[in-house]
């Protein structure tokens, strides 16, 4: 896929991702709009994944440890072609298959259960541990949240992470600046994030966490980076793409009305026809 | 027979073995190798041993990590840092994944002594069989660890394995059968059974002795695998004795007393009494004689058959 392709991709899961909080009349809007340029580049340029094969021994894993965004996640998975794409409009819905946070039981293509902040990265490490015994050359994703950073095992994530130098791990931080109370700074802050990460032995990229090109090349980096993992600290807006969700607190866990979503999704639709 | 081994001592020598035959098998400890005994197949396998330092919320995330990519881990630490530290990673990451973890904690129950109530885990087993896609197993002795060990990792799926620091007597022999999901019957006898696991085990054997002395034939029903229960056999023994008994190195709350009194309770209620913590932690203290002051003997046993057969 071309950079402009992937644009788009980005674009068309934003789509998803609105049209199914409606129906699901809950869920979380705002970080999954703040991750979809990070899921298109993986999904759609980076991870070598056979939606056919979901098991496939060699493919790339990816772990959404921020679980509350998996209409992003689901999004990509139903436009890469994991499974039918109207599964997305029973997202939280008794006896279908889309749970509200990940469930690798019963979605194809869900590497990882995830829901509960601070658990994903260290699953990550555990994937790509096995990946070093078995010899293989997959490479293991994880995306995490800012507010999960208050979470303790994160940092014995990333202790161990370096501790058993895993370059064959990237994270990316979806660093949005907001979580359920306000902002990360006000609930409880996490700053200087970069130099934490640093300081815990990682190799550490900043980014726009919108600028496909700066994210693929980010990504690119990582993968040559030898002897210890690396993270991305990916600048994002939460809500991105949707005027009335950017910035705001109250985007978290919220789904739009029928009228807000036809809203968001003209200027979905605008963006778009300006991508070219 | 008078030769005794600690649970954790068979589990580190099986798990060499284990690791000799599939290579699948990997172990995660928590800083407490030499304690839990995982430092022989660290040893061993030092490829295939991964020191999670003093984090035990990441060692079961890890496991679950190297579970969802085909590995079979046993992660180790003592029995409550496993189910209580780390509960909601158990919880999230494997139980409700089902995913191929073995969670084989030591140090288990009041005996683990002079560490006192902190180290203590009294209410592990409860936890554990909370979890739906759980197993729990409680080993009586070195050969039944050993067999319970393979078992796990035969089964695929979570796997929570309680075992002990103190040196306890050697029940069974090679020929002894452990399976998932049975029980059993270590002793026949039709005026009451006693079941139990773990440590009182040989307790209760010990109390079944004493009282064929004085013409009281009980059964002793040994309950390794708490989950699964074997229900048929506890129903069918209670209907044959009329009355039950049940010795634990646990609180009496949500573990082996419970799981039996839930099963009578809805099947063949009989005339029962639960031996165990009473809703207490331990102390500090030499094990046999914190299961003296907290009523895990042989006598106790004795007492609560005598006493419930009155009711009979």
């Amino acid at each position: 896929m071309t950079t402009t392709e992937i644009k788009h991709m980005a674009n068309v899961i934003r789509q998803d991702i609105i049209k199914m909080l409606v129906p699901a009349k809950s869920g979380h809007p705002g970080g999954s709009l703040s991750a979809a340029d990070i899921v298109a580049a993986l999904y759609f340029k980076v991870m070598r994944v056979k939606p056919e094969d979901p098991q496939w021994p060699e493919r790339d894993r990816f772990v959404l440890s921020k679980g509350h965004a998996a209409p992003v996640l689901y999004a990509a998975l139903a436009e890469k072609g994991y499974f039918p794409k109207d599964e997305l409009w029973g997202l939280r819905q008794t006896g279908r298959m889309l749970q509200g946070h990940p469930d690798m039981k019963n979605t194809p293509g869900v590497d990882m259960t995830t829901g509960s902040l601070g658990q994903g990265l260290s699953a990550a490490n555990g994937m790509a541990l096995a990946g070093n015994l078995d010899h293989k050359d997959y490479r293991v994703y994880v995306v995490l949240g800012d507010g999960e950073m208050a979470e303790g095992q994160v940092w014995e994530a990333a202790m161990a992470a370096a501790h058993y130098k895993l370059d064959n791990l990237t994270a990316i931080l979806d660093f949005n600046g907001l979580q359920i109370d306000g902002t990360t700074d006000s609930v409880m802050s996490s700053a200087p994030l970069p130099e934490k990460w640093k300081a815990f032995g990682w190799h550490v990229l900043e980014v726009d966490g919108h600028d496909i090109e700066g994210l693929l090349q980010s990504l690119a980096e990582a993968q040559a980076v030898k002897g210890k993992p690396t993270i991305l600290i990916a600048r994002t807006v939460k809500g991105k793409g949707v005027s009335f969700m950017e910035n705001q607190v109250g985007w978290h866990g919220n789904a739009p009305s029928t009228e807000q979503a036809e809203q968001a999704i003209r200027e979905l639709e605008e963006e778009a026809a300006n991508l070219g | 027979m008078a030769e005794k081994q600690a649970t954790r001592d068979a589990y580190g020598k099986a798990l060499v073995a284990l690791g000799a035959e599939n290579t699948e098998i990997v172990v995660l400890d928590a800083d407490l190798s030499k304690s839990t005994k995982t430092a022989d197949f660290a040893k061993n396998y030092p490829d295939r041993f991964f020191n999670m330092g003093i984090a035990e919320q990441n060692m079961i995330g890890t496991a679950a990590g190297l579970a969802a990519a085909g590995k079979i881990p046993f992660a180790s630490t003592f029995a409550v840092f496993a189910t209580g530290r780390a509960f909601e990673q158990i919880r999230n990451s494997i139980a409700y994944p089902k995913l191929n973890v073995k969670i084989a904690a030591t140090h288990a129950g009041i005996t683990v002594g002079e560490d006192g109530a902190t180290h203590q885990a009294i209410e592990d087993v409860a936890i554990m069989r909370a979890l739906p896609n759980m197993t729990v197993l409680v080993p009586a002795d070195g050969e039944e660890t050993r067999q319970a060990v393979y078992a796990a990792a035969k089964h695929h799926g979570p796997v929570y394995i309680r075992m002990g620091r103190l040196d306890v007597p050697l029940l069974f022999a090679k020929d002894y059968r452990f399976e998932i999901g049975k029980a059993n019957i270590v002793r026949e006898g039709k005026d009451a059974a006693i079941i139990a696991n773990g440590i009182m085990v040989s307790k209760a054997l010990e109390a079944a002795a004493e009282l064929s002395s004085s013409g009281i034939e009980v059964s002793v029903v040994n309950v390794a695998s708490v989950k699964p229960l074997d229900q048929e056999t506890i129903i069918r023994v209670a209907a044959e004795c009329g009355a039950v008994i049940t010795a634990e190195e646990h609180t009496i709350i949500g573990g082996l007393g419970s799981a039996v009194a839930e099963v009578l309770g809805e099947n063949r209620p009989t005339p029962m009494l639960r031996i165990g913590l009473k809703d207490s932690f331990g102390e500090s203290g030499r094990p046999l004689e914190l299961l003296e002051k907290y009523g895990l003997t042989k006598d106790e046993i004795v007492k609560a058959v005598r006493a419930v057969m009155e009711r009979k």
